[in-house]
């Protein structure tokens, strides 16, 4: 019999009951997962403002039990200043795509940074405009077919793919920022190991904190859901190293 | 002797993308072709014993349409995914 | 409190401050920057929050993520930098939020020049951003009257989940007048029922301008459209100066506004009956008030910084049961009031016709 007490695992309470509108297989549902699991187990579900992208992501609002805004296409770590210099005894998180951060928000997302603001970012790379169809990304990778590389991102003409954890980490209003991947078990929990780290980053104002997620999207790579965890693994992250690129001494000293 | 666990897969959430069954160390999920969910997919389920309710099938699941129990040999289990 | 020297900018500024301004973010653009750089100093002092953003874009965002709490909040800017805005206002709008924005104008379009100038009329009016929507807008004509709508115009904005907006051209944001603040608003933070501020025992909220089902979206535009009526029917702000047995009438907004009763005092002096219908809520517009006019009026006569925009609204009123002619100053020229007055003795002298589009007889005069 099922008593509380045998319990391994139940979906979060962070969660609402909505089921997502995400492909079979993508690991935008592992990410949220991971963020749900975090916020419940810091205890900051009603603390929290999330702010939704635009992107396959724009409707993270519907799926987390927790205040919510909807921000235009990029603009939100814009929104999330906003609301944490306002309210900055609550937690606040954006969940943003590769075409939202990257590509029309890099602007916000580097000033957010620069400006270390106390906000944590889930940042998920996975290579292309997936709402939108597949489209080529600041993120595709040299070679990699899209909808609008059809013959293969060709670096001569469409330029190089941005390592955005390398760039934001440069900037000293960072605390911590890590890539992490969600291909197998032990980097899935190696990522929510992070994401709990951004969350313990903002709780303690210990500056702008950003978790890049190499996501898949089998839908739009043309691939089983199976075979996207393996193009991850030997495809994005070689070009996209896993590792810490930048953990402030005082996040150093979390002990989780 | 191996710990004896179960799982419960919901059929409003799971879409059938297989990941758990890739994952599982066991061996024991597939999708389950004689039903179907409300949306239309397989659900996956255990087809055979031999599950240890390690959860690795929940920490993979897109869609935490997974819960697991492990049943309860010495003290209560409860293992952070 | 007494009369004292104010910039128009600063005063704007301290008015908001005054009026509860719990958080401002802007950007530098000419004519507006002396706002930005009066609060720098002024909000850190009394805890509350200043950001200078990145880019217009990002200061309207921090609008609106600050608008989401419930807080009041504003930026201000000047023209090129409202148009990169626009996309902000679009969603602020659709989200049903209450934000204020000044645009303290200047020259255009494009680049333009950093010169007083009318010219986003119709970006303020009209919409500017994408979609439907509604929106308040004030235009002062002098400091005193900019502080006073400054307050006013946070209150609108709660009121009516709305926009609100001042247009003033970069004169009134430049020059030194004596006027009165308003006393200090203690900050009392409203606990409005659909602001996302953190689900403490309470439903989670949810704050979008998305509404994927068209049928929900119209519903949206429904319901802004009717408050949109209880707007136009309680809010209609306007002047009126020696209208009383006009038969000539100036209509003006702002500076142009401004300058224009200068012009019809000298007219009166002269024994000319005008007078001038001076709207301060330009959306929404005095059209009842025009309305009431026409029987006594032989001739209107618009003036604007621009090339005819409210104009239009004008037009849209009288709808050639009299003549309506036009004199504007584009560019970022401000008319003097003996051009004005020209323009009124033109009236006078007659004879006039109703004419379609009034700006053709205007540009043939300009550029003759």
């Amino acid at each position: 019999m099922a008593t509380p007490n045998n319990l391994v695992y139940e979906r979060p309470e962070a969660f609402t009951d909505m089921p997502t509108h995400y492909c079979p297989g993508c690991t935008h549902g592992v990410a949220h997962r991971l963020v749900a699991e975090v916020l419940e187990e810091m205890d900051l579900i009603h603390k929290t403002i999330g702010v939704a992208p635009v992107g396959c992501s724009v409707f993270a609002y519907n799926y987390f039990d927790t205040d919510f805004v909807e921000a235009p296409h990029g603009r939100a770590p814009a929104m999330a200043t906003g609301v944490k210099r306002v309210l900055p005894d609550r937690v606040v998180f954006t969940y943003q795509g590769d075409g939202d951060l990257a590509s029309i928000g890099m602007g916000e997302i580097v000033h957010a940074a620069a400006r270390g603001e106390n906000i944590t970012v889930i940042f998920i790379n996975n290579a292309n405009f997936g709402m939108t169809g597949g489209q080529m990304a600041p993120t595709t990778l040299p070679g990699m077919k899209t909808t609008s590389s059809a013959s293969g991102r060709d670096v001569e003409t469409q330029g190089y793919p941005i390592k955005v954890s390398e760039m934001i980490s440069t900037l000293d209003g960072v605390g911590y920022c890590v890539r992490r991947s969600l291909h197998d078990p032990k980097n899935i929990r190696l990522a929510k190991k992070a994401i709990r780290t951004a969350f313990e980053t903002q709780v303690r104002g210990l500056g702008f904190s950003m978790v890049e997620l190499l996501s898949t999207c089998p839908t739009n790579w043309g691939m089983t859901p199976v075979d996207s965890l393996k193009f991850v693994d030997e495809h994005m992250i070689p070009a996209y190293p896993l590792g810490d690129y930048k953990i402030s001494d005082a996040i150093k000293q979390i002990k989780i | 002797m191996a710990a004896k666990g179960w799982i419960e897969v919901s059929d409003t959430y799971c879409k059938g993308c297989e990941l758990c069954i890739s994952a599982c160390p066991q061996e024991v999920m597939e999708l389950d072709m004689s039903h179907l969910t409300p949306k239309g997919y397989h659900p996956a389920h255990t087809f055979k014993d031999g599950c240890t309710g390690c959860a690795i099938c929940a920490v993979v699941c897109p869609d935490a349409a997974i819960t697991v129990y492990r049943e309860i040999t010495k003290r209560p289990a409860t293992v952070a995914v | 409190m007494p009369k004292e020297l104010w910039k128009g900018n600063e005063a704007i500024a301290e008015a908001a401050v005054r009026a509860g301004l719990e958080a401002y973010f802007g950007y530098p653009i000419t004519p507006q920057t002396e706002i930005l750089e009066y609060l720098s100093r002024r909000m850190p002092e009394l805890g509350r929050a200043f950001v200078q953003a990145e880019s217009e874009l990002g200061a309207i965002n921090m609008v609106y993520g600050a608008a989401c709490t419930g807080v009041r909040v504003m930026s201000t800017s000047s023209s090129p930098g409202v148009s990169l805005m626009m996309e902000g206002l679009s969603y602020i709008a659709g989200t049903e939020i209450p934000a204020v924005l000044v645009n303290v104008m200047r020259g255009g379009p494009g680049l333009g020049n950093i010169a007083p100038a009318q010219s986003d009329y119709n970006q303020a009016v009209r919409g500017g951003g994408h979609g439907d929507y509604p929106r308040i807008v004030l235009a002062p004509a002098s400091i005193q009257e900019a502080i006073d709508l400054m307050g006013l115009s946070f209150d609108l904005a709660e009121k009516y989940r709305m926009i609100a907006m001042m247009i003033l051209d970069g004169s009134v944001g430049q020059m030194m007048e004596p006027a009165e603040m308003p006393e200090m608003m203690e900050v009392k933070r409203k606990d409005f029922d659909w602001a996302t501020n953190g689900a403490m025992n309470r439903e989670r909220r949810l704050l979008t301008s998305i509404y994927l089902n068209p049928l929900d979206e119209e519903k949206t535009n429904l319901r802004m459209l009717k408050r949109w009526k209880e707007v136009q029917t309680n809010e209609v702000r306007y002047k009126e100066y020696f209208l009383d047995d006009a038969k000539y009438v100036v209509i003006g907004f702002g500076t142009a506004g401004r300058v224009a009763l200068s012009a019809v005092r000298e007219a009166r002096a002269q024994g000319i009956k005008v007078g001038l219908l001076r709207p301060i809520t330009v959306s929404p517009f005095p059209y009842e008030a025009l309305e009431q006019l026409i029987p006594q009026a032989e001739a209107f006569l618009v003036t604007e910084m621009n090339m005819g925009q409210m104009l239009d609204d004008v037009l849209l009123t009288v709808r050639g049961r009299v003549p309506v002619e036009f004199y504007g100053r584009p560019g970022g020229v401000v008319p003097f009031h003996n051009e004005i007055l020209d323009e009124i003795q033109r009236l006078v002298s007659g004879p006039l016709a109703v004419q379609t589009d009034p700006r053709e007889s205007w540009l043939t005069r300009m550029t003759a």
